[in-house]
């Protein structure tokens, strides 16, 4: 076994940040959200991540601005603590630890030193069943706090954020759960609870799905797994409650708010469409269609400027009040599977796998951001559950990110399944992919695997694509035709079968001259410049379930997994088995900058990783247990520089970054210690001016000004002796009324010649940095000069070390030089 | 925010030849001007000069046609027997033909008698030619001799007995006067020099030559025999170049395009074949009526004229520019340039503040209704009838996109009479076209699903729906046919094809699975 110290497992970007509902700031310039085991700051208007508040040990299950102090922020986690922070510079105030994994959080400006808290019910164990409990802050000044003393407020409510909410200045709070709505008045002390029935004669279902009350009135407007909206007033009479309903959605509505001033009523959900409905003139709506994707939460910034709606996608939207979609915050798309492989694009290094419906994503994982959509399907995504959809379910680049194919499936229950591969080309112009080849129906069923040919240097390239069917098919770019004005297209080249089997992998060899496909458990070894069948390898039983190529010096190696828990490794040069082992290996890896090979062997529910090269029988590293669970999805990704670690065990990742995504689905990487160092230093070192967001702009912007003034302050430092706003004069002109000053052309003279250098210091300044010049000057000549005798001293040298073999012609030739005129150098040394 | 993406119309790719620049240049002619000669047409000759006529023999006569008349302008009918190759001298005033009676004859293109005759030949002479200095002429006859004669003088210089078979094509050089080809049954291409008293070079076709054709440059020689069309370097020795096969009968003639960028060969197989003669590939294929037996090209390929077995000439004139000017400007009235770049080339001053204008999408009309979910208003619009028979794949996309958004069913339900017979009839039209079979089929299903309960309530609904039922009757004897046709070839593929065996490892240790023969298709 092989150590593995310093190599560790982390989580690396991708979290989701549409988990709770996020929070615009005060004056609209942040939003914050909750995302994994930290709270983003991103600046509502570039889009860019501000802070990283980390500090939390577990998922960060709220946010919330401090009703008293508008630029602190509360955050809640399922690490039983509620943290406090300074947003706008990223600083932990204070932690208050309460002890049990907390599950949402509320505040009112109304309820001072109470925070109300979701918890569950039985304090020692993952019930069902919460409680909404008030905690009340300890007046203590440490920065960490136990705070232990709550009350329960309302029990049995939902583990749902959205469906409980404070009406009217924290008079009371409602809070629905199934069927049941209950609002507590504070001063009373007194719940209500109103009932509906299960479902009414159509069969539509009346459970509450999310809450808003409204601020000014007494009106509690609820959402519906249906898809209406029910108005609730005249809440505070037992009996004599009444409630009108809005009806638009055609699917449940997942959230509603009010805006600040309660004049409008926002809704959405499953349709992707945020609905504005007017307060008291329910007729009139305004709508925002084709969001993208369902929207899970609505927020609405404190001066009802902005609105923030997160979507299903993984996807925050910032919309301006007059329903305009100002920024969209992205992050990475996760569906419940990756249908295509993680890849990674071989030019912008970006990983490549499936996002949206029908899209394919390319997200930067040094930015953890993603940089844009590739529309793989364009056609309109119709937002209704239960449909079938066109999937994204196979990708592959070429070795130089030129071409991009794309296989789409969709299948209906009874109906035929649809096939289309789409082949996209590079566009250098627009530095993204153009739809160069669309061909519908490529195979007669499911593409099971694809892939291109590996060759750099070959100008004609080569996918090949292995179907359900029983055949394999290469296409290749054909040439133009003729006359047509439209450029060359693919067009399939050869069909291949084997014993009418089902291929189930491919795989190109590094240089392309040979191509490995699989049928179930016989691997067939073709040559593609002739498509010859050139051998046959297999391994019985088990059908193979991987198939991967050695990588440069281990080249003439054939790697492959069975299904009968086998790694095999063939020797292509004698056709023989060189050696196999027992594990079973749920994912076979190649890596394509060395000749490192990655398993990952699922064992007792765990995972474990060994990194091997063909060649040798000893892994070169190995790590137990990385993770619960399959890992079926890993790529190696290329290091933008290159680590330069000697130990062995980590030597792997020198060249190339794992990353794999669980079971789970949650994206992880392997880090050496040296690296995490790094790291961490440059993330002390970058030290942002807090109010304006960064940019790559503002970076470069910053960096010249930041020299500039630390330039000034160099300059200024020796004569600044004192500063103007600290006198006394100016103070107390500072607070003087405007009306009772002297006229602002007055002072302003005044106030410049305050500021500026006295004259006769900045005249000196001037001449001696003329005089340095002009010094700078003579020295540049001194040097021609030095230079020059030099060389003379050196053909003296020559001269006298060489005397004796000297020739007549070279003796001439020195005489000749020795006469050369330097007078010019006099002169310029005169002037 | 994301706009309505439209519906996708899927291309079908064109079926039927490609279009290149070849049949774009070849297919500019106009119909063809048939003309009734009383026999076979063997030979066409054009005048080198303008207003360039071409000769015809046909039969016992030759005709003079002027470039644009269907009469002849001028006949020579003093033949004896048929009359074979007449053929213009390069300046167009003389014209040389051969005869069944073994006389050559030499006429003045503005006279009716013959001014000489040459007598020498015991059989009948088919090939006759000026020689390049005017002041000869070559002739080959069935008694396996070629001669030369001189024009004043009327007399034989030379007689060239080389061949062992009838002598039916020979060509004179147009740059030596002393340099000509014969083509010979005997298979063989002969060159002679009329300075030494035999030939100089012979090549060997393979099959009975027919005819022969020598390239501007000289430098390469064509001949025609049997179904071969062979190309020959002369400069290399008469080394053969290339060796042609695309007629499935006799090549009886050649010619070049006026570029000589292109070859056309004719044949009994009534085609007439063009090639690129830089890589010898079929450009493009004229079909005729009959057997082709001469062929002629106008300068500058104004005229190809085609001689065939029944005696008829047909004569395509090419097209004037004007004329496909006018036809073009006919179907297309485009807006004036300047209405697409009205204010687009207004290039803002610096203190402008600009404002931009949102793009707007425009949607056909199924699209603006698919994007308000009106998907009944969507189909109707879909099926109307302009759409319908011009433009059946736009139909078929948005009854895919129906399908795609679950909502078919409804769109297709709730038809009166009118629309559902209008349905049918598009599907009685467009079902069985592979193309659309895919969607189409799951929604005549469904069609046939909802209104099952109306049957035999109307009588037009009745009358589509036999039809559709007779059309799928006659679909499905065909792809019983069809499948019986191909297992038939697979039995024949099989039986053919050698069986390969794969090269398996021998030591089969860990590595012995039965050695398989891989069944290859290649597309």
């Amino acid at each position: 076994m092989v150590e593995h110290g310093d190599i560790r497992v982390v989580h690396r970007g991708g979290s989701k940040i549409n988990f709770r509902e996020p929070v615009l700031s005060h004056d609209s310039r942040l939003l914050l959200c909750a995302s994994g085991e930290c709270v983003k700051v991103f600046s509502s208007s570039t889009e860019e991540c501000v802070h990283d508040l980390q500090g939390h040990t577990d998922l960060v299950t709220g946010v919330l601005l401090n009703p008293s102090n508008h630029l602190q922020a509360y955050s809640c986690s399922a690490d039983g603590t509620v943290r406090l922070w300074d947003f706008t510079d990223g600083i932990l105030i204070k932690t208050l630890v309460v002890g049990f994994p907390i599950y949402s959080l509320y505040a009112s400006a109304h309820h001072n030193g109470v925070l109300f808290i979701v918890i569950s019910m039985a304090s020692d164990k993952r019930s069902e069943l919460f409680q909404l409990a008030a905690l009340h802050l300890p007046q203590s000044g440490d920065q960490l706090v136990e705070a232990r003393e709550f009350s329960s407020v309302l029990g049995d409510v939902s583990s749902n954020p959205a469906a409980i909410a404070f009406g009217q200045g924290g008079e009371y709070i409602a809070s629905a759960k199934g069927l049941h709505l209950e609002v507590y008045f504070f001063k009373k002390q007194k719940s209500y609870r109103f009932s509906l029935k299960e479902d009414n004669k159509k069969g539509a279902k009346n459970t509450f799905t999310c809450l808003s009350c409204h601020p000014k009135d007494d009106c509690i407007a609820t959402g519906h797994e249906d898809g209406k909206i029910r108005l609730w007033r005249n809440f505070n009479h037992k009996r004599e409650y009444t409630y009108s309903t809005l009806h638009w959605h055609h699917s449940a509505v997942s959230s509603v708010r009010f805006t600040p001033e309660g004049t409008n009523l926002l809704s959405g959900g499953v349709e992707s469409v945020l609905v504005q409905w007017r307060y008291n003139q329910e007729t009139q709506k305004d709508f925002l269609p084709r969001l993208g994707a369902a929207i899970t939460h609505i927020a609405v910034s404190p001066d009802g400027e902005l609105f923030c709606t997160a979507h299903s996608d993984n996807k925050l939207t910032v919309i301006q009040s007059c329903v305009k979609v100002s920024a969209v915050i992205q992050g990475l798309v996760k569906g419940e599977s990756v249908r295509t492989d993680l890849m990674v694009d071989p030019r912008s290094k970006a990983l490549v796998l499936n996002g949206k419906p029908g899209h394919l994503q390319f997200y930067s994982l040094q930015r953890d951001k993603q940089l844009y959509n590739l529309d793989i399907v364009q056609q309109e995504y119709i937002h209704e559950s239960g449909l079938q959809q066109f999937e994204v379910v196979k990708a592959a680049f070429d070795t130089r990110g030129n071409w991009l194919a794309t296989v789409e499936e969709r299948k209906q229950k009874d109906s035929t399944l649809e096939l289309n591969l789409k082949l996209w080309a590079y566009d250098e112009q627009t530095q993204s992919f153009v739809l160069n080849t669309t061909v519908s129906g490529p195979h007669e069923a499911r593409i099971t695997a694809m892939c291109f040919c590996h060759t750099a240097d070959s100008q004609t390239t080569m996918l090949v694509s292995a179907s359900q069917d029983g055949h394999f098919k290469a296409w290749q770019l054909a040439e133009a035709a003729q006359t047509e004005d439209e450029g060359p297209f693919w067009s399939c080249d050869f069909v291949g079968a084997y014993h009418s089997l089902v291929p189930e992998c491919c795989c190109f060899s590094a240089d392309g001259s040979l191509l490995a496909i699989s049928f179930q458990e016989v691997v067939t070894v073709w040559s593609p410049a002739s498509w010859e069948l050139l051998t046959t390898l297999s391994q019985p039983p088990g059908a193979i379930r991987d198939l991967c190529f050695g990588r440069q010096s281990c080249s003439k190696y054939l790697l492959g997994t069975t299904a009968k828990n086998l790694l095999c490794c063939w020797n292509l040069l004698t056709c023989t088995l060189e050696w196999s082992t027992s594990m079973d290996v749920s994912l076979l890896l190649s890596d394509p900058l060395s000749e490192n090979m990655a398993a990952f062997c699922s064992h007792a529910g765990c995972t474990d990783l060994f990194v091997f090269k063909p060649s040798e029988p000893r892994p070169l590293f190995s790590h137990k247990a990385i993770c619960s669970g399959k890992v079926t999805r890993a790529v190696f990704a290329p290091r933008e520089e290159m680590l330069e670690s000697c130990e062995e065990s980590s030597q792997w990742l020198n060249r190339s970054q794992l990353y794999f995504l669980t079971q789970y689905m949650d994206l992880m990487t392997f880090i050496t210690k040296a690296e995490e160092d790094r790291l961490m230093a440059s993330s002390k070192r970058l030290v942002i001016d807090d109010s304006v967001a960064v940019t790559p702009f503002y970076l470069l912007l910053g960096k010249h000004r930041q020299q500039q003034q630390e330039k000034q302050d160099r300059s200024f430092s020796a004569e600044r002796n004192q500063l103007p706003q600290g006198s006394v004069a100016i103070k107390e002109l500072l607070h003087t009324p405007a009306h009772v000053l002297p006229s602002a052309s007055f002072l302003c003279s005044m106030f410049v010649r305050s500021l500026l250098i006295s004259v006769t210091d900045s005249r000196e300044e001037k001449k001696s940095e003329e005089e340095e010049m002009e010094s700078d000057k003579e020295e540049e000549s001194e040097c021609e000069m030095e230079a020059s005798t030099m060389g003379q001293g050196q053909t003296a040298e020559a001269q006298e070390t060489a005397a004796p073999a000297l020739t007549k012609a070279q003796a001439r030739e020195l005489r000749r030089v020795k006469k050369l005129d330097h007078s010019w150098l006099s002169s310029l040394l005169d002037s | 925010m994301a706009s309505f993406k439209p519906t996708k119309i899927q291309v079908y790719p064109k079926l039927g030849e490609k279009v290149t620049q070849d049949t774009l240049y070849w297919k500019n002619y106009k119909a063809p001007v048939q003309i009734k000669e009383f026999g076979a047409v063997t030979n066409i000759d054009f005048s080198p000069v303008a207003p360039h006529n071409y000769a015809v023999t046909a039969f016992t006569r030759i005709h003079i046609y002027g470039p644009f008349s269907q009469e002849p302008v001028k006949s020579f009918t003093r033949f004896k027997d048929t009359a074979y190759c007449g053929r213009f001298r390069s300046d167009g005033q003389l014209l040389v033909a051969g005869c069944e009676d073994s006389v050559v004859r030499l006429f003045d293109v503005s006279g009716k008698v013959a001014l000489r005759m040459f007598k020498g030949h015991t059989k009948a002479v088919r090939v006759t030619d000026f020689t390049s200095d005017r002041y000869h002429i070559l002739t080959g006859s069935d008694d396996y001799t070629c001669r030369l004669w001189d024009i004043p003088n009327s007399t034989e210089l030379t007689s060239y007995q080389e061949h062992t078979d009838y002598i039916r094509c020979g060509i004179t050089s147009k740059l030596n006067r002393d340099l000509f080809i014969t083509g010979s049954y005997d298979h063989t291409l002969k060159l002679f020099d009329a300075r030494v008293n035999k030939s100089v070079m012979t090549m060997d076709h393979g099959q009975p030559v027919e005819s022969l054709l020598l390239y501007p440059s000289e430098g390469l020689l064509v001949s025609a025999g049997g179904r071969y069309v062979k190309v020959w370097d002369l400069l290399k020795g008469g080394q053969p170049l290339v060796s042609l096969k695309n007629h499935h009968k006799t090549v009886t003639c050649l010619c070049l395009s006026s570029n000589g960028q292109r070859l056309l060969s004719a044949s009994l197989d009534r085609h007439v074949k063009v090639y690129n003669t830089t890589n010898y590939k079929v450009v493009h294929n004229f079909d005729y009526a009959a057997s082709i037996l001469s062929l002629g090209l106008a300068p500058d390929d104004e005229s190809i004229v085609v001689g065939m077995t029944n005696g008829i000439l047909s004569i395509k004139h090419r097209k004037s520019s004007e004329e496909t000017k006018e036809i073009s400007g006919q179907q297309k009235r485009r807006p004036a340039y300047r209405v697409f770049v009205k204010g687009k080339n207004y290039v803002p001053k610096q203190d402008d503040y600009l404002v931009s204008k949102p793009v707007k999408q425009h949607l056909a009309k199924y699209d603006k209704q698919l994007k308000r979910f009106n998907v009944s208003k969507a189909l109707d619009t879909a099926l109307e009838t302009w759409t319908r028979f011009r433009k059946p794949e736009i139909t078929v996309a948005v009854i895919k996109e129906l399908d795609r958004r679950g909502t078919l069913k409804n769109a297709l339900a709730g038809r009166d009479e009118r629309g559902l017979s209008q349905l049918l009839n598009f599907l009685v039209g467009n079902l069985v076209d592979p193309r659309f079979a895919p969607v189409l089929v799951p929604a005549t299903e469904m069609i046939l699903d909802i209104y099952q309960s109306v049957i035999g309530q109307s009588p037009v609904v009745d009358v589509q729906l036999q039809r559709l039922q007779d059309l799928l009757e006659r679909e499905i004897g065909y792809q019983q046919d069809l499948l019986e046709v191909l297992g038939m070839l697979d039995t024949m593929f099989t039986s053919s094809l050698p069986r390969k065996e794969v090269p398996c490892s021998g030591i089969s240790r860990p590595n012995g699975l039965a050695q398989g023969d891989a069944s290859l298709t290649v597309l």
